[in-house]
């Protein structure tokens, strides 16, 4: 061969892409909108719309032409904005709405399937600002097809915003009751986060961080099943050197993502932000993340040994895509979302995981208690609960957590929920029913922890 | 980083009369330069891959592939097309 690649290595990447699922997950745009406040919720919206088809017009074209020109699928293109909140603060929570319905339009016009940003950063608390748009996220949820949103309640530095954790419980109820006619789809594009990243390429919860520049390309790999095969064919091999086959691999799964990343930024003249170094299943058999960790040698992701099995899993995957690419950053770790993924979902049947599993699941990758659907009268205090337990893990291990839970409205433990598409379906889990009412109406902040005052 | 012109071809599929026949009359049709083959048969298996430029070509790649994996297709082949550039980055630093 003229460069000296061997045909080995030509089939090995040719039998990634066709039989192994590896993709670019998604290639998402960050927008600046922060100069597009005006003086109503209608002008501002309007501005938010010019500029994002100003500025991602081409963007699906541009990644269509990616994915023919270089035989490598890229599933989603997607756009991030400023969070809202900070952008129309001192609007009413009807100009809130009337903003959202414009970010919808303007995705339907620039072709893509979900935009974020719809999104408020409270973990030390609220503004003005804050305060309407979260009271605007049940209706943007409930009356838009693509608008994604995402609360940041807690911080490592800051500690956890428990005014949020309670406000959100009932957001997220409020939002399921809205879209009861669709299982309460509203709430799988809601994400409650503890130190929420700031260019991460991922919906529900992306949006383009205050630090970030005008406009970036971020880009999200996936390549759980091209991890699977290759962890398949060494049964007998120690773990130490399975971290190793499982770092080779990701090392060029994230390669991929880094062509795609600077082609892509090329040619639609935006720097390139980040590659998102994430193992996201998708519902399609073979790309699943529980897979993987069942290959390694559990008979179900759940039994006891699932932790460390993920912790490994996690850690290779980073250690490999940190060498491929020359920005890391968004979630970067293992997804494990419970409707995303057929093996997730085969283990809640056979009664192997649970949310507890999940919740210390997360502990050890990305992102949290993910896509998850819960009984539909479950009352809000215990999903604050929820959301308040994950916060914690993120911010005393100085983690990205997030919650992403659909209480299903008329649903009990062992019904469906049925999403379609990436979101896929789910079975209905079992939540803890003792009540922490008590704990969670004290409200309040919980101080940042002591290893937060490293300065 | 410059982008190329430099493709691979791969065909995979049982071995029969007029493979590379059928895939490199559809190349040189449309002006796509052949810089490399390399072919082997295992057990009736037939594996090809091929470095080819289009520079010179004022075809599409994904016109291109569309005409290989069709062609492919008739003959019980599968056909991949992909930029060279995907295999130097995932296989070399």
């Amino acid at each position: 061969m003229p460069f000296h690649i061997s045909k080995d290595e030509i089939m090995e990447t040719v039998r990634m892409v066709q039989s192994e699922n590896l993709d670019i997950r998604t290639i998402t745009m960050g927008i600046n909108i922060q100069d597009c406040r005006h003086r109503d919720g209608n002008a501002t919206g309007k501005s938010i719309y010019d500029k994002i088809v100003k500025y991602a017009g081409n963007l699906v074209k541009t990644g269509d032409e990616i994915e023919k020109e270089y035989g490598i699928p890229i599933i989603n293109k997607r756009i991030s904005v400023t969070p809202v909140a900070n952008v129309a603060d001192g609007l009413n929570r009807d100009d809130m709405i009337t903003i959202g319905k414009y970010m919808d339009e303007a995705a339907r016009e620039v072709g893509v399937n979900f935009i974020g940003g719809f999104s408020a950063l409270v973990h030390k608390g609220f503004t003005h600002g804050d305060k309407d748009l979260i009271a605007a996220i049940p209706y943007v949820l409930s009356n838009t097809e693509r608008v994604c949103s995402s609360v940041n309640v807690a911080t490592t530095k800051a500690g956890i915003n428990m005014d949020a954790v309670y406000l959100m419980g009932n957001t997220i109820k409020q939002t399921a009751e809205l879209t009861a006619d669709n299982d309460g789809i509203g709430c799988a594009k809601l994400v409650v986060f503890c130190n929420a990243a700031e260019d991460n390429p991922f919906m529900a919860g992306a949006f383009h961080g205050i630090g970030e520049p005008e406009s970036t390309i971020n880009i999200g790999v996936s390549g759980p099943g091209v991890v699977l095969n290759a962890v398949r064919k060494y049964p007998e091999m120690d773990l130490g050197e399975l971290a190793n086959v499982i770092k080779k691999t990701a090392f060029k799964v994230t390669r991929t993502g880094e062509l795609v990343g600077r082609v892509a930024s090329k040619r639609l003249g935006v720097p390139f932000g980040i590659v998102d170094l994430s193992l996201a299943p998708t519902p399609a058999i073979g790309d699943s993340v529980a897979d993987i960790l069942q290959s390694m040698g559990l008979e179900r992701v759940g039994a006891h040994g699932s932790t460390a099995a993920l912790a490994m899993l996690n850690d290779a995957v980073k250690k490999g895509g940190a060498m491929a690419s020359s920005y890391v950053g968004g979630l970067s770790g293992a997804f494990i979302p419970v409707s995303e993924d057929a093996g997730m979902i085969d283990a809640v049947l056979a009664g192997a995981l649970n949310i507890d599993k999940l919740e210390a699941m997360t502990c050890v990758c990305s992102v949290g208690l993910d896509m998850i659907a819960i009984p539909g009268d479950t009352s809000s205090e215990i999903i604050s609960a929820i959301i308040a337990d994950e916060a914690a893990i993120g911010m005393i291990n100085r983690k990205t957590t997030a919650v992403r839970l659909i209480p299903a409205p008329g649903k009990k433990v062992g019904d469906w929920v049925e999403f379609g598409g990436l979101l896929g379906r789910a079975p209905v889990m079992k939540v803890n029913q003792f009540s922490p009412a008590g704990f969670i109406n004290r409200r309040g902040r919980i101080p940042a922890p002591i290893h937060s005052l490293n300065n | 980083m410059e982008e190329g012109k430099k493709l691979i071809i791969t065909v995979l599929g049982y071995d029969r009369v007029g493979i590379i026949a059928t895939i490199s009359a559809i190349l040189a049709e449309n002006q796509v330069n052949i810089l490399d083959i390399s072919q082997t048969i295992l057990q009736g298996f037939f594996t090809m891959v091929m470095v080819v430029d289009m520079s010179n070509s004022k075809c599409e790649i994904g016109q291109l592939r569309e005409l290989l994996v069709e062609a492919g297709r008739n003959l019980g082949l599968e056909v991949t097309v992909q930029h060279e550039d995907i295999f130097k980055f995932m296989h070399r630093i």
